[in-house]
């Protein structure tokens, strides 16, 4: 088995990995009722006996002393770090894994990259190092971050390269929160597309999300739970944007149930590799089965159910509902339409008490609606774990490689030449050492690039399907 | 003789176990329909060739688990023993802590030489309990890393290191239609590497057995379990022990052997079907009784017209009329109707075997021209009925029965390779285009080879 280490960059990237440790303690307490640190426990949290000081305190099996989670938290001023630190979950994180400043990056990517990434690397490589250390088997590391501020995106971004260099065979999966279009920060698309370049070139696999989908997600919820209708209550817990320690619906922060459905892609992403099932995918098959390109390397994802009913009634037509969700635009972390676009490859994650002849039902229904390139006509990988999420009896992640990210990035391109045109807020940036100009062309040309390739498939939809020459051998 | 199986990744694992289940079920079965003193005959020849004997007891099974990732082999070994009636061996598996990432390059370039060593010398430990050896079973899917990869350099190992035991492959054929995107690449990457070092090649097909648990067994809500049963049982009424000459009474030492003596003449030829009849749910078998004449009817049938399952037969086709010259170059294009065969075993268990006629399996229009009918064709017999079927037959085929799904495997294979998609995964770890090249015309001279027939 093996573990990962979530590195949460910046104001959005913690508040999002709080909730994820909060409901990722949840599903654990759920699943594991002996409380015996086992090896699915192990891949996010550390066992530690807290009497012992220093750093033997680590304990490999047996009962469950005190969960340490395998994180790094990462913020350049105090705040949301140091809430993080009195609220209730303060014991799980290791006070030793923390690199906090005072000022913050005042949303400048050039700030967070460079100024703050040279101060930092070396500390910012020993706790890494610290808790690759703490690993058995290290798999993974999960960035959590947003593209437009400038902590998350400048010095989440300035990360990666150092992962890469450092850990090389270890994946990097970016979960990047993308601005959407009415965006606060005036300077978001330069930081975004400044950031785009290092996903670019030093990420495995980036699951972009936007807070317009996690907003819309959240009030078709409110507008269920509402209603009023006939056999509409809700089970308890079963809500995506429940929270652990949420009592009643109302939620004391405003981003937090946002942030839960998030932590809950997270959980899902990596169930199949945590608990049994009759078919396991580990996070390694994620990146081979839905990367065909080193740089198509975008994944839309989308998660259901929502909520689950408390009405139990009809099994095998909600069963059946739930994939047609799936690749609903309802259901999408990030607003794009898979169903117009051309598909390149697509997973489908499956908990609970799902079998193989309930996926193929639904794979055969819902093939004929999508479009799958030409050389990837069957691009579907599946997985089926045993283990339900806390509150739902089963649940699908899907996770798409399709050309439908093309617009968002068109869009975001859109918004930085309208910007950079001006030179608005420039100086900025370039006052910055190591920054110039050609920082920016250089980002916008490698954008262009990856939408230059999405192009080039999309052309392809208009092409018949035809199988080429084989090779004609001598008998 | 006995047989050492070796188990490998998820899908080997839990097949591994259910394979195990069902023989020891099935020579423990009550019901044997013979003799007290024959089923005891039946049980040793059994247990001689898939268990070892421990000290209390409980037998164990000859089999070595090999996978890169932890959870599957855990869950195996635990549900074994719980069972309380056979187990594996304590220090029989072979685990890592990270799994291949379906990517048969890693399995085979980076896993096999790492591990070469520990798991050959768990093969060596378990050969070692031998009396005598017949030979290997190899579970593995096509589809994944470990199994696929891994599998294909162990069995390379094998031929280095046993060159005088026989190799058998139980490949799982997956869904045609996505259980993993690079399933394709992986299956030629394999079928290529294992048709140059393995002996045989025995393929079950994920969507033939689906459909019989579909359609014959009615299972509602079929689970990767299901299936993985009517596989075991339709490989234990292939292995279980059966009549070594006709009129004998003693059982068959070396069914491997054997099977590989009459079913694979040419080195060319080397992929194995299986079908059986009947096969259906324990409820509809308490009402149905069958008689050999339509049991063989039908099974013959399904070999001549290529049908996976006793359900929905073509009995349209017929054989060639015999006198006129064989067809040369037949287009893949055109519907291929007749199923031709180069040898076929057929193995009887159950109430009267000796009555049965098998004349219609020994016509030669059946088989190609290059081997006569008396070579092409045995049958293997018991009186011991298998698992609860009164009658039961099986048969394995060495025929164009694959020729069809491996066509396609290749096509969609090719397609994706000149788009070079997903390329880049494999040459990380080694496995350049080259190699790609190297499987997809070793494999287009099997596709052609077998369409000649």
């Amino acid at each position: 088995m093996t573990q990962s280490v979530v590195v949460q960059v910046g104001q959005c990237g913690n508040q999002i990995g709080c909730c994820f440790w909060d409901l990722a303690l949840r599903e654990h307490a759920a699943v594991n009722q002996k409380g015996i640190y086992d090896e699915a426990i192990s891949s996010f949290f550390r066992n530690v006996d807290t009497r012992v000081v220093g750093d033997g305190g680590n304990i490999s099996k047996g009962k469950i002393c005190s969960l340490k989670a395998r994180a790094v938290l990462i913020d350049m001023e105090e705040g949301v770090v140091n809430e993080i630190l009195q609220g209730p979950l303060r014991d799980v994180f290791d006070s030793k894994q923390l690199i906090t400043d005072i000022s913050g990056s005042g949303n400048n990517w050039a700030v967070g990259h460079k100024v703050f990434g040279r101060l930092y690397q070396e500390q910012i490589l020993e706790k890494l190092r610290k808790s690759a250390e703490h690993c058995d088997c290290l798999q993974c590391f999960f960035i959590i971050h947003s593209m437009g501020g400038g902590t998350g995106s400048g010095l989440g971004t300035f990360l990666l390269k150092v992962l890469e260099d450092e850990f090389p065979e270890v994946y990097r999966f970016v979960t990047s929160v993308y601005p959407s279009g009415e965006d606060d920060v005036i300077t978001s698309p330069y930081n975004s597309i400044l950031a785009m370049k290092e996903l670019n070139e030093h990420a495995d696999c980036v699951l972009p999300i936007d807070n317009q989908s996690l907003f819309d997600i959240i009030s078709k919820i409110d507008l269920m739970v509402n209603s009023g209708k006939l056999g509409t209550t809700i089970k308890p817990k079963s809500l995506v944007t429940s929270s652990a320690g949420a009592l009643k619906k109302q939620h004391q922060k405003p981003f937090d149930a946002m942030n839960n459905i998030v932590a809950n892609l997270l959980l899902n992403l990596t169930s199949s590799a945590r608990f049994e099932g009759s078919l396991n995918m580990d996070l390694n098959e994620i990146s081979m089965n839905l990367v065909p390109f080193p740089q198509l390397h975008y994944l839309v994802s989308s998660l259901t159910p929502l909520y689950t009913l408390a009405d139990v009634n009809i099994p095998t037509r909600r069963l059946d509902q739930m994939f047609s969700d799936a690749f609903s635009k309802d259901h999408q972390l990030i607003r794009a339409d898979p169903k117009h676009s051309l598909y390149l490859a697509c997973a489908l994650m499956v908990r609970g008490n799902v079998q193989v002849s309930d996926l193929r039902r639904n794979i055969e229904r819902l093939k004929p609606s999508l479009q799958f390139i030409s050389w990837n006509q069957e691009g579907w990988k599946t997985s089926l774990c045993s283990v339900p999420p806390v509150g739902h009896s089963h649940s699908l992640l899907a996770l798409a490689n399709n050309t439908c990210v093309k617009p968002t990035f068109m869009e975001l391109r859109e918004r930085f030449m309208r910007l950079y045109k001006k030179k608005a807020h420039l100086h900025h940036y370039l006052q910055i050492e190591g920054m110039e100009e050609s920082c920016f062309m250089e980002a916008v040309s490698s954008l262009s690039a990856l939408i230059e390739e999405y192009n080039q498939l999309d052309a392809t939809r208009s092409m018949p399907v035809e199988d080429l020459p084989r090779l004609s051998v001598a008998v | 003789m006995s047989i050492v199986t070796v188990q490998l990744g998820q899908c080997g694992n839990q097949i591994g176990f259910e394979v195990f289940d069902a023989l020891y079920s099935d020579s423990h079965c009550p019901q044997g329909l013979c003799s007290k003193r024959e089923n005891e005959v039946y049980q040793a020849s059994c247990k001689e060739r898939f268990f070892s004997e421990e000290e209390n007891g409980v037998p164990i099974a000859r089999a070595v688990l090999v996978d890169m990732e932890p959870k599957v082999i855990n869950q195996t070994l635990s549900k074994a023993a719980q069972s309380g009636r056979w187990k594996y061996g304590q220090h029989s598996c072979f685990c890592q802590k990270q799994g291949s990432g379906n990517n048969w390059a890693y399995g085979y370039s980076v896993h096999g030489p790492r591990h070469e060593e520990s798991i050959m010398n768990l093969i060596q430990n378990e050969v070692e309990k031998c009396d005598c050896l017949s030979g290997f079973f190899i579970i593995m899917s096509m589809a994944g890393g470990t199994g696929s990869g891994l599998g294909a350099f162990i069995t390379q190992n094998l031929q280095d290191h046993y060159s005088n035991s026989l190799k058998m492959n139980q490949i799982i054929w997956p869904y045609g239609t996505g259980e993993v995107i690079v399933q394709n690449y992986n299956s030629i990457l394999t079928l290529s590497h294992l048709y140059r070092s393995s002996d045989a090649l025995l393929v079950h097909e994920n969507d033939a057995v689906h459909k019989i648990c579909a359609k014959l067994m009615n299972i509602k809500q079929i689970s990767f379990s299901d299936i993985n049963q009517v596989l075991a049982h339709q490989l234990g009424s292939v292995f279980q022990p059966t009549y070594s000459m006709e009129g004998s009474y003693h059982y068959r030492r070396n069914p491997l052997g054997e099977l590989m003596e009459n079913l694979v003449p040419h080195p060319e030829f080397k992929m194995l079907g299986i079908r059986n009849i009947p096969q259906m749910s324990e409820n509809s078998l308490a009402y149905s009784t069958f008689t050999w004449a339509g049991l063989l009817k039908h099974l013959r049938q399904m070999l001549i017209s290529n049908s996976k399952m006793e359900e929905g037969i073509d009995w349209q086709v017929r054989p060639p009329l015999s006198g006129l010259p064989t067809l040369g170059k037949v287009s893949l294009n055109r519907e291929l109707h007749f199923n031709t065969s180069i040898a076929n075993l057929v193995i009887l268990r159950g109430k009267d075997v000796h009555s049965a006629d098998l004349g219609g399996f020994k016509d030669p229009a059946l088989y190609t021209s290059w081997l006569a009918p008396v070579n092409a064709f045995n049958v293997w017999k018991t009186q011991r009925a298998f698992s609860k079927y009164e009658k039961s037959a099986a048969l394995v085929s060495n025929s164009q029965f694959l020729l069809k799904p491996l066509d396609t495997i290749v096509g969609k294979a090719w397609n994706m390779f000149a788009s070079k998609a997903y390329i880049h995964q494999y040459t990380k770890f080694g496995i350049e285009e080259e190699d790609f090249l190297d499987s997809f015309t070793l494999l287009e001279q099997v596709v052609a080879s077998y369409c000649n027939l």
